[in-house]
């Protein structure tokens, strides 16, 4: 018998087309998610070489970034022209460079559009087992379903493009195990979000990461795909959690999911790929469920999480450096004082969207807290941007739309939106948000926008009391 | 890709740690749908602040930048090896870089040599005053006053570099090992391709 092996080897090692005699490995990509900004330049070093795309079929593009998130139609049925004429010129890129190479192309206005990491798995696109790529780091996120995902740079977008394939290293294993049940109030964002102030910024560095434990198990997909979304955001190459019958139900049925007896082999080969019992990991972090609360950040890089019950860290304690001086600045930026409690922290912008968590249960447990509630006075802006046309209609039928436009929210079309504010939707500068995305990058939201990234609950207890709040108090 | 074997002169002292990808070239600048002309959205919300050293006449045009840990994390983004590119950058030595960030420096050409903080600290120091020398082909940075670190760099990466190899060129002479991995491929998981199923 073969030595036991975890996942990551499971998946790594299917997709060896060759070796080299330095450990370099070709390896195959089964899936690969094309958007607009990062594919641009792709496609015109495929032109300039006389190159063609490879495997078109296993290529799905679709934009979402610049995408502006107010109507795309007139009431007419024609389409509203994009105002930001470079957005404008990269949106129609894309739109050019799919069919002139031949690849599957959802148009703005189809309700099946929407973030690449939604789309993927809504689809049945991202299938466990397999190696899925794009030109984008967050790409992780369908690690969630058990599939060997990560992100890329445009000359990688290139090369997998023209081969289907890519040269790679192995990278180290970690397995990241979070055991117990979790407290009511706290989700899958809080989770991360603690796993991201344990490791740090750069603590998955040349791993992947496998996340494990009963808390996991628990999760549904759209929890899963949250974690593994922020993999990137400790450092990870890629997040993976093992497929099971929750994976399977999620997919069974999506249009481009297996079908027939092919399903049936699917499943059996998916049973096979979990971590044997015996194979060990090059790290191994265990997180007790019992200390992961409402999170929240005070500070400019992911790792910068608290408790919601915390106060704003002095960096005078941090007992390094290098993390003094880091701090020191991302309160400047922040407009923070050390030891304000957290909950005194008013806001007046909240975002609900982003690929971490514009899902149809994210917005369910936004929606049940905003339930015969409004938002506070001082909260100028709050927007809830669906991650797909599909979310957006699941949710209008279960009658989400109006509980956050009677709360005074805005119900917008899908797309990136304010997680990176490519697109018209920015937090103004030297403004708060709580957001639901998954950075709190200096400028990320907008030029001087000060993030604070929460799980959906507290986004939505935010916009109730307009400031940060600890999601417990407001549930019955 | 132009080859690369060795990078000389001055440095920038950033030594900033976590520097991420929107600090290196801002969001608003990735609408392009060229690779150049980044340079001048480069490190954008560091250079708005009076004094950095990047718009200190000492610094200006420098080849190589020294920062510190985690550089070029958050996105994908090859704007960022672009525009550093663009602003003449030639080379980062940091104690770590991200692992996206790596790959795309190396694909444009641009070093991302690794080294401990100690030897960080003195280069910060050097910087002020003298030039600092990488050498690829000895993996070695020294300065002029005898200080030598010793850096690791892949093997394949280092090849590619000093010949300036066309990876896609390369990976396409292994056509035949690509066709037999598909062939294989669609009779052990005929659900992959969509058109077949
Ligand atoms: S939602 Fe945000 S993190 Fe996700 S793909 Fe879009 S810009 Fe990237």
């Amino acid at each position: 018998m073969s030595a036991p092996q975890t996942l990551y080897e499971k998946i790594w090692n299917a997709h060896v087309v060759e070796q080299r005699d330095d450990g370099t490995c070709l390896i195959f990509i089964d899936r690969h998610l094309v958007h607009e900004v990062t594919s641009p330049q792709a496609f015109e070093g495929l032109r300039v070489a006389g190159r063609r795309v490879r495997r078109p079929d296993l290529t799905l593009a679709v934009p979402d970034h610049n995408l502006p998130t107010t109507a795309r139609l007139d009431a007419n049925g024609n389409n509203i022209p994009i105002a930001d004429p470079e957005s404008a010129q990269q949106l129609e890129a894309l739109e050019r460079n799919a069919p002139e190479f031949g690849i599957a192309y959802i148009d703005a206005t189809d309700v099946k559009q929407g973030i690449v990491h939604v789309v993927g798995p809504e689809q049945g696109f991202s299938l466990p087992g397999t190696t899925i790529v794009c030109g984008d780091s967050h790409t992780a996120c369908h690690g969630g379903l058990g599939a060997l995902a990560f992100g890329i740079g445009t000359s990688e977008v290139e090369h997998v493009l023209a081969t289907q394939t890519l040269q790679l290293s192995r990278s180290k294993s970690m397995e990241v195990r979070v055991e117990g049940e979790l407290a009511p109030g706290v989700s899958a964002k809080d989770v991360v979000l603690h796993i991201t102030g344990v490791l740090g910024a750069s603590g998955g560095t040349g791993h992947v990461i496998e996340y494990t434990g009963s808390v996991i198990r628990a999760l549904s997909i759209e929890g899963r795909l949250t974690i593994s979304n922020m993999a990137i955001e400790h450092g990870a190459r890629a997040g993976l959690v093992a497929p099971d019958d929750v994976t399977y139900a999620y997919l069974k049925g999506r249009p481009m999911a297996p079908k027939g007896a092919d399903w049936d082999t699917a499943v059996a080969y998916w049973r096979s790929l979990a971590t044997d019992a015996g194979a060990t990991y090059d790290k191994v972090v265990t997180i007790n469920a019992a200390d992961i609360a409402p999170s929240v950040t005070w500070g400019t890089s992911p790792e910068d999480v608290l408790p919601i019950t915390g106060v704003v860290p002095d960096p005078s304690t941090f007992a390094d450096p290098s993390k003094q001086a880091a701090a020191k600045k991302s309160l400047e930026y922040m407009g923070l004082t050390p030891g304000t409690p957290m909950t005194d922290i008013s806001v007046e912008n909240i975002f609900i969207g982003s690929c971490t968590n514009s899902r149809i249960e994210d917005l369910r447990a936004a929606a049940a807290l905003l339930k015969d509630r409004k938002k506070a006075d001082n909260v100028k802006w709050a927007i809830v941007v669906p991650g797909s046309g599909l979310v957006k209609q699941m949710a209008e039928a279960e009658g989400l739309d109006r509980i956050f436009i009677d709360a005074g929210f805005e119900w917008r079309e899908p797309g990136c939106s304010a997680c990176l504010g490519m697109n018209p939707d920015k937090v103004p500068a030297g403004e708060r948000c709580a957001s639901t995305s998954n950075r709190n990058f200096v400028g990320r939201q907008g030029p001087g926008a000060r993030t604070h990234l929460v799980s959906p609950a507290m986004a939505a207890a935010a916009a109730v009391t307009g400031k940060l709040t600890d999601v417990r108090t407001l549930m019955d | 890709m132009q080859p690369i074997s060795s990078v000389k002169g001055k440095a920038y002292p950033l030594g900033l740690k976590n520097v991420d990808t929107d600090i290196i070239i801002p969001a608003a600048w990735l609408k392009t749908i060229s690779r150049s002309g980044l340079g001048k959205g480069a490190f954008q919300s560091l250079r708005s602040v009076p004094g950095n050293v990047f718009d200190d006449p000492a610094y200006t045009g420098a080849p190589i930048l020294i920062a510190g840990d985690n550089f070029g994390c958050g996105s994908s983004r090859e704007h960022a090896a672009w525009a550093m590119a663009d602003l003449g950058i030639s080379a980062v030595i940091a104690p770590s870089f991200s692992d996206i960030f790596s790959g795309n420096a190396f694909k444009n050409g641009l070093l991302a040599i690794v080294l401990p903080q100690e030897a960080i600290d003195r280069l910060m120091e050097v910087a002020k005053t003298d030039e600092i020398h990488i050498d690829l082909e000895t993996q070695t940075v020294t300065t002029p006053f005898q200080d030598r670190f010793p850096f690791e760099i892949d093997p394949f990466r280092k090849h590619c570099l000093i010949n300036g190899v066309d990876e896609i060129g390369l990976t396409l002479k292994s056509s035949d090992a690509i066709s037999a991995y598909e062939n294989k491929l669609s009779a052990s998981q005929p659900w992959l391709s969509p058109n077949q199923a």
